[in-house]
């Protein structure tokens, strides 16, 4: 299966028909919500409903809706015009703009008190046209990005990287911006659920990214390090399976296993 | 885009990135509407903290309505009973109140951007992108 970055540029391939397959995939959007309620772990905001968020490659909406869940008001970005009519025909919460994020984010400082983005940002690693230098729309996003993001604001962008130097050009773009942080891989095992997310910080924070149950990929050593080194990577099952043995050991009472084991819950409201 | 947008969105060309006057847009031409939306007065309070009073007032003008105060209300707590009509009101500006169709100009390079069906059309002809 070839990526959807080498058909054509977003605009072009998210064309009416495609984005109207996309918005209604039961699949698409089981997938999406997991990962956009992955990356709100990440972040670890506190549990208030007083938080404007940005959703950068917002498409239809899939990640914005689970923001709306969680009582956020949010913006989103895209540079879909079908997509984000898409958005609209479903009648989402957050404000849509229709702009490329390699021009940069049209906000100004401090505006945002956090921001995802969801299989949005590997788009920014090509070259759409003859003139467009990834690298210079690498910086401006950052820029821009960490500037419109208030102090110790956090970004997290689960993305899917075509290769090794996707990954580095995009956390050393993130970097030379002024952002601290790296990347997360979730199943890296796994070559079909393996996620990649950047996890950022403008400043310094009051509450840490929530790195519980991870481990963070250490580029280049990281295959002699896990021969060598017996730390396997953990999925998040793991993690909560072993959390239940450690709690059934010390007497406490655990919900039993069930085919719910793991999975994520919607909050309810 | 909801009125509360108007105070943060700035325009997008790399040259106007340091002009103090590519923020607030200057909103022209515009259609509104009124939306219900649910009332989060904790949020209201945070957002009256962050905003840039006097680009409400301006833009608030742009969009006719003349009667803001002039000073910030300051020291907002949610929590205090006596602030729930004005963070009412603060709510039904911000969030209730949309334009669905205008035109916004950057005062710097007065390069237009337009909004339709609610969407604000940032993106810019080759010559001015990054
Ligand atoms: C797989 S979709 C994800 C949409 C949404 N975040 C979700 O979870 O459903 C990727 C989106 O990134 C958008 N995109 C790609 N390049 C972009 C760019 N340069 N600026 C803004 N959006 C872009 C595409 O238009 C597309 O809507
Ligand atoms: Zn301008």
């Amino acid at each position: 299966m070839s990526r959807p970055e080498q058909i054509a540029p977003p605009e072009v391939f998210y064309n009416d028909s495609e984005s109207f397959k996309y918005t209604n995939n039961s699949r698409v959007m089981k997938i999406q919500a997991q990962m956009t309620d992955r990356s709100l772990e990440l972040l670890n905001l506190n549990n208030t409903s007083d938080l404007f968020l940005i959703d950068v490659g917002c498409g239809s909406g899939l990640s914005g809706e689970i923001l709306t869940e969680r009582g956020f008001q949010w913006v989103g970005l895209d540079i879909s015009p079908s997509m984000l009519a898409n958005g609209l025909d479903k009648e989402v919460e957050g404000d849509l703009f229709l702009s490329d994020i390699g021009n940069g984010i049209p906000f100004r400082a401090g505006t945002f008190d956090a921001g995802i983005s969801i299989s949005a940002i590997q788009w920014l690693c090509n070259a759409d046209s003859s003139n467009a230098d990834p690298k210079k729309r690498l910086l401006r996003f950052f820029n821009t990005l960490y500037s419109s993001l208030k102090r110790g604001g956090k970004f997290v962008a689960q993305f899917y990287p075509a290769n090794d130097n996707q990954i580095e050009q995009i956390t050393s773009s993130a970097k030379t911006a002024g952002f601290q942080g790296g990347i997360i891989v979730d199943d890296p095992e796994s070559k079909k659920n393996k996620k990649h997310y950047l996890v950022l910080t403008a400043g310094v924070s009051e509450r840490q990214i929530n790195l519980k149950g991870v481990t963070i990929e250490q580029k280049n050593e990281n295959s002699k390090l896990k021969s060598k080194s017996k730390r396997q990577v953990e999925t998040r099952k793991e993690y909560i399976n072993r959390k239940k043995e450690l709690m059934t050991k010390r007497g406490k009472k655990v919900a039993n296993d069930s085919k719910f084991t793991a999975r994520k819950r919607r909050p309810k409201f | 885009m909801k009125f509360l947008t108007t105070n943060f969105v700035r325009c997008p060309i790399k040259a106007c990135d340091s002009s103090p006057d590519s923020f607030p847009l200057k909103f022209q031409d515009t259609t509104l509407i009124q939306e219900e939306q649910d009332f989060n007065p904790q949020f209201i309070a945070a957002m009256l903290e962050r905003l840039d009073w006097p680009a409400v007032v301006s833009v608030a003008s742009d969009l006719g309505n003349n009667s803001l105060p002039s000073l910030k209300p300051e020291n907002i707590s949610w929590e205090d009973q006596e602030n729930s009509q004005l963070l009412k009101d603060l709510h039904t500006l911000l969030l209730e109140t949309k334009i669905v169709e205008g035109k916004m100009v950057c005062r710097n390079c007065h390069h237009i951007f337009y909004i339709k069906e609610s969407i604000a059309n940032f993106l810019l002809p080759p010559h001015l992108a990054s």
